[in-house]
């Protein structure tokens, strides 16, 4: 490895670690990451995902923690979610409180897995895309999704919660 | 009368959302920090890129294998260079067809005169790269757009709107449809590159554009563009492109 590329390396790691930081355990190599788990096919049916992702049956209390969690779902980085102690949220998204009142489960899925089939140009990651679709993956996420199928269900039963 | 100017105006939200770029008018990236960053950046011993800048007026003067120093020519403080035409970089070289940035043409200086040529991005390199630019402070970007060049631009607008990595936005998605909004506690900029080279805080180094677009790509867990490829150099000629009239700030404070 030059020595302009380690350098950069170890600066581009800083500021992931502030901005969207990885797990300590992925911010070395990523063979310390857990191995890529099988892409399970979702479908859209009226602007919905009906079925849970892989047949997993979601978490409020762990989807909360996944959420909040600048290293995993991150959604306070553009939403507004009524979590306290939290000191600054994005401005870029809808703000999310009350949003399982508002939409239906299917549909929230939907958001997260995969935005842009509500709206193509949003600007909102697809936390459960198909891992072939992504362009110029990052070395350590080639063949990932930016969660696991869990990770999201785990999300969307929290969102859902939010009456 | 009251019927033509519902016409008009029917008229006007049609052609202008499509005739006019996403933001009205270009700004510097000054104006989307903080007010303590920017008192940062305005003071010459708070802020720190100023180090950098000291650093690349000694390597200026200190001379090469040969015994020639850039200062020979162009002055102890750089002095006798054309303000006007370091507002100019990156520019078109016709006869090789290639885009030389600023940081290029003083290596390629370099070793015109000795054999001490310096890898892309070494940090004796980018030291150079920030004192020539800051000579230039307060000139207003005024690169060449037309000609060879607007095809180039076309191609690196091309690269600007495509999305990458896993978090698959394209830099359009942020510089163009949210600056101003918040994204955790920053405000999202324009994406302006007259303050670079510029200081970073959130990374407490100096990054060029080049290495600030390397950086960008890797925090959207993409595979960045390698240095000196052909991608990386056309994507900062056309982020130039975009500062046009606006002051260079280097160095300049950003987060």
């Amino acid at each position: 490895m030059t020595l302009s590329a380690k350098k950069w390396l170890v600066t581009s790691l800083t500021f992931s670690v502030l901005f969207f930081p990885l797990t300590s355990t992925s911010a070395d190599a990523p063979s310390e990451m857990p191995p890529a788990e099988p892409y399970c096919e979702w479908k859209v049916e009226d602007f919905a995902i009906n079925e849970p992702l892989c047949g997993y049956a979601g978490d409020a209390e762990r989807g909360r923690a996944i959420a909040t969690d600048g290293s995993r779902g991150n959604c306070l980085a553009c939403h507004l979610l009524p979590v306290d102690g939290i000191e600054a949220y994005g401005t870029i998204g809808p703000p999310l409180a009350g949003i399982g009142a508002r939409q239906t489960e299917g549909f929230i899925r939907l958001r997260v897995v995969d935005t842009r089939n509500i709206n193509p140009m949003s600007i909102m990651p697809g936390f459960y895309r198909d891992p072939k679709l992504i362009n110029r993956p990052g070395k350590p996420y080639i063949g990932r999704t930016f969660l696991t199928a869990q990770q999201v269900e785990d999300v969307i039963a929290y969102l859902v919660s939010l009456k | 009368m009251k019927g033509m100017r519902k016409q008009l105006l029917v008229l006007a939200c049609v052609v202008l959302p499509l005739s006019q770029p996403t933001y009205a008018e270009p700004k510097s990236g000054y104006e989307y920090v903080k007010p303590e960053t920017r008192i940062m950046q305005d003071d010459d011993f708070a802020n720190p890129g100023l180090i950098t800048v000291e650093k690349g007026e000694e390597l200026f003067n200190k001379k090469m294998a040969t015994g020639k120093a850039c200062a020979d020519c162009h002055g102890s403080e750089g002095e006798k260079f054309n303000k006007k035409r370091l507002a100019t970089y990156p520019v078109y070289k016709n006869r090789t067809k290639e885009i030389i940035t600023l940081q290029r043409r003083i290596n390629d200086c370099r070793s015109n005169f000795s054999d001490d040529e310096l890898e892309t991005d070494h940090p004796d390199l980018l030291a150079l790269e920030t004192f020539v630019r800051n000579r230039a402070k307060g000139e207003k970007i005024n690169m060449k757009t037309d000609g060879a060049v607007a095809e180039l631009l076309k191609k690196g607008e091309k690269l600007y709107t495509t999305r990458y990595g896993l978090i698959d936005m394209s830099c359009q998605h942020c510089h163009d449809f949210y600056p101003g909004q918040m994204i955790r506690g920053q405000k999202i900029s324009q994406g302006q590159t007259n303050g670079f080279p510029a200081y970073r805080l959130a990374t407490g180094e100096i990054a060029n554009v080049h290495m600030r677009i390397q950086q960008c790509m890797d925090l959207l867990r993409a595979d960045p563009f390698e240095t000196d490829s052909e991608e990386i150099k056309l994507l900062g000629l056309y982020m130039m492109s975009r500062s046009n009239g606006l002051p260079i700030e280097t160095p300049a404070v950003r987060y």
